[in-house]
């Protein structure tokens, strides 16, 4: 091949409606989803210009970050006044401009990254935005997405285009087969402690290797997920025949004839053998342990049985400083094992680790037996069609036998927005940030994977699921 | 858009890396600055003990620091959510400009929309600035000139830095960037005109 090219490059010069200069492009933008949180200002801001939407046949709208999650909820229902406004402003705006809106009680409801994909919204060389940092979940499916502003969020409303400053190309190859009870949320954190919580920045990245290759989408969804807690907007997995299977008769997705034809063009996106990108990282992915973050940053992880590092024996006094602070913040000192720290919450949710294959492996875990007493164990699941896939399957059953609560699906408490439960607590949780007070004021978030966070629920402390799992 | 020049005044040092838009705003101070404004809630975790009572010991209570206009901080500065309330922290503040050796990609492009330009300098030209702003106990003045890509240190020396040209542009004349982009509207409809040959499943989402 004369000039080969990687994905990344395939989809961005298809979308190039105009080179702008200096590295910048007017890009078609082919979706748009709004949540009520952010999407509800880009409503509002376009309602006040009297422009008229563009395209809404290509815009989506979800409530999912402010609505309560508690069985039985209402459509209004938030923890804070300002909610039940953004919940109205989106409701209101998508109706009266003619968006696919699916509301509180629609069945097609849940975390906008979990039903872009299960709707079949977000596909393979798609450019899709949305209001929200994690829309870099979907390029688990191929699509090239990322996160915007508000004002953005207006512009592509308005346009249904968007001018982006190109990025850097990077490749991450995962090679090798993952060991028993080590699954794609350590891959990524692992990744991340490896590169850092900037490794990424100005970088769209391809994720690629053996251990992606042979990964069903929904783990896919979770490495792309957290693209953006090392400061890279956009992360994906060029499409294969498993992402191909997965999208098959998918609400939104093309049929019959023009299923064809896409399938077809998907199949030319992946990158060309010999493509270059601006860099490449690799990781073995057989010495990879169950990952714990023990900081207030998604890259101060370390594995289950490690030990938290001295900021003393750190050169650089900014990072050293760093340290510093973030154990001030956690409540740990150096040297402490992460498996054995006492926790108060377990938290199952997140457009991280939410799906339905996140939360068999919780369950299988569970199964059967109680959370430790004084925990508190919180199941979420990612969207309303996850919750009636669980709930066929008997998995909410075993999540209430086992002393969990079972919510409605939405972003909860992953972030804070008002609903101060999880205060001045020690949290395990299979979300995707760890910041200071991002769950609730004061409370302290160690990031793992969904087994990671049952185990440690049973045995009221971080705990290693591997020595659960037969 | 609100148009920056150039602006000359306070930069306060806030030295950390990886300060993340939930340091910048946390998620109920953007419920709250959603009716109220979001300017109150910037670095609420870090300015305040308890709701809103002032911490003494956080740089941005202190006199003169309170007035800068010009914000000092580490690498990946803006990284995490998407948040547009964190430029408008920032703004509403007071702020017009941030200076770090690096930004999260999504407050990098909300900032200029927001009235707020990052100024990327290395992590060297920025502790010089910090060191120069601290010595003179907050009385120094720094210059940030976005026409000529500038930063003045108190002291004089001056350092170069780059904008993406679409965005200095919009900021420079104070734009509205929607309506400029409506100007290409024969050109958008060629390529989608174009594209919908070639993709049609784009278009019309769930067609067979």
């Amino acid at each position: 091949m004369s000039n080969p090219r990687t994905f990344f490059e395939k989809v961005w010069s298809d979308h190039v409606i105009a080179d702008l200069g200096e590295n910048t492009a007017l890009l078609s933008i082919d979706r748009l989803f709004l949540h009520e949180m952010s999407g509800s200002v880009a409503v509002r801001q376009l309602e006040a210009s009297g422009r008229p939407p563009a395209h809404p046949e290509q815009v989506f709208t979800v409530i999912d970050h402010v609505i309560d999650t508690l069985p039985g909820r209402g459509d209004e229902d938030s923890a804070r006044a300002e909610g039940v406004d953004m919940i109205r402003a989106a409701r209101r705006g998508s109706r009266k401009y003619g968006f696919n809106f699916f509301d509180v009680h629609d069945r097609r409801q849940g975390i906008v990254h979990v039903i872009s994909p299960e709707l079949g919204i977000a596909l393979p060389g798609l450019t899709l935005v949305c209001g929200d940092s994690h829309t870099c979940t979907v390029g688990g499916v191929g699509a090239l997405a990322w996160g915007i502003g508000s004002t953005e969020g207006e512009h592509v409303l308005a346009t249904q285009t968007l001018p982006q400053v190109r990025p850097q190309t990077m490749r991450v190859n995962f090679e090798g087969a993952l060991p028993p009870g080590v699954y794609a949320k350590d891959m990524i954190l692992a990744l991340i402690g490896k590169i850092g919580a900037n490794g990424g920045i100005g970088c769209a990245v391809e994720f690629a290797g053996s251990a992606i290759r042979s990964m069903p989408v929904e783990g896919r969804l979770t490495i792309c997920n957290m693209a953006i807690e090392f400061s890279a907007k956009y992360g994906f997995v060029p499409p294969d025949e498993t992402t191909i299977a997965y999208l098959a008769g998918r609400e939104f997705a093309p049929k019959g004839n023009i299923w064809d034809d896409a399938v077809r063009f998907w199949r030319g996106l992946p990158s060309d053998p010999g493509a270059v990108f601006d860099k490449e990282v690799t990781i073995d992915c057989s010495v990879i342990g169950p990952q714990v973050t023990w900081g207030t940053s998604p890259q101060q992880v370390g594995t289950i049985d490690s030990r938290i590092p001295d900021p003393a024996s750190e050169p650089d006094p900014a990072i050293r400083c760093l340290l510093e602070r973030a154990l001030d913040y956690i409540q740990l000192t150096p040297g402490t094992q992460l498996a054995g720290i006492p926790i108060d919450v377990a938290y199952i949710g997140s457009c991280t680790n939410a799906r339905i294959s996140d939360l068999r492996i919780a369950a299988g875990i569970v199964k059967g037996r109680r959370i430790a007493p004084g925990i508190t164990g919180l199941c979420i699941p990612g969207s309303t069609q996850v919750k009636a896939a669980a709930e066929a399957e008997g998995l909410d059953k075993i999540f209430k036998d086992a002393g969990f609560e079972w919510h409605e699906s939405g972003c909860a408490l992953c972030g804070h927005m008002g609903n101060d439960r999880l205060e001045n607590q020690r949290v395990i949780s299979t979300t995707n940030r760890n910041f200071e007070s991002r769950q609730g004021p004061r409370t302290r978030t160690h990031l793992a994977s969904p087994a990671t966070v049952a185990a440690s629920a049973l045995a009221g402390c971080i705990a290693d699921a591997r020595k659960l799992v037969n | 858009m609100e148009q920056l020049v150039k602006v000359t005044g306070i930069a306060a040092p806030l030295l950390r890396i990886n300060i993340d838009t939930d340091q910048i705003i946390p998620g109920k101070e953007i419920m709250r600055g959603s009716r109220e404004g979001y300017g109150p809630g910037l670095f609420g975790y870090w300015r305040y003990i308890e709701d809103r009572t002032p911490n003494p010991d956080f740089i941005l209570n202190q006199e003169p620091w309170k007035h800068a206009t010009i914000l000092l901080a580490d690498r990946n500065f803006g990284c995490g959510s998407s948040r547009e309330p964190a430029p408008k922290s920032l703004r509403g503040f007071g702020f017009r400009a941030v200076i770090a050796p690096s930004f999260g990609g999504i407050f990098f492009n909300n900032s200029f929309r927001n009235g707020l330009l990052p100024v990327e300098l290395p992590i060297e030209q920025v502790r010089l600035i910090a060191e120069q702003m601290e010595a003179s106990r907050g009385n120094a003045r720094v210059t940030v000139d976005l026409e000529n890509q500038t930063v003045t240190a108190p002291h004089g020396e001056v350092f170069a830095f780059k904008t993406p040209a679409l965005l200095r542009r919009m900021l420079l004349e104070g734009l509205d960037e929607i309506a400029v982009t409506l100007t290409m509207g024969p050109q958008i409809e060629a390529y989608r005109g174009k594209d919908a040959a070639k993709r049609p499943w784009v278009y019309r989402p769930g067609a067979g």
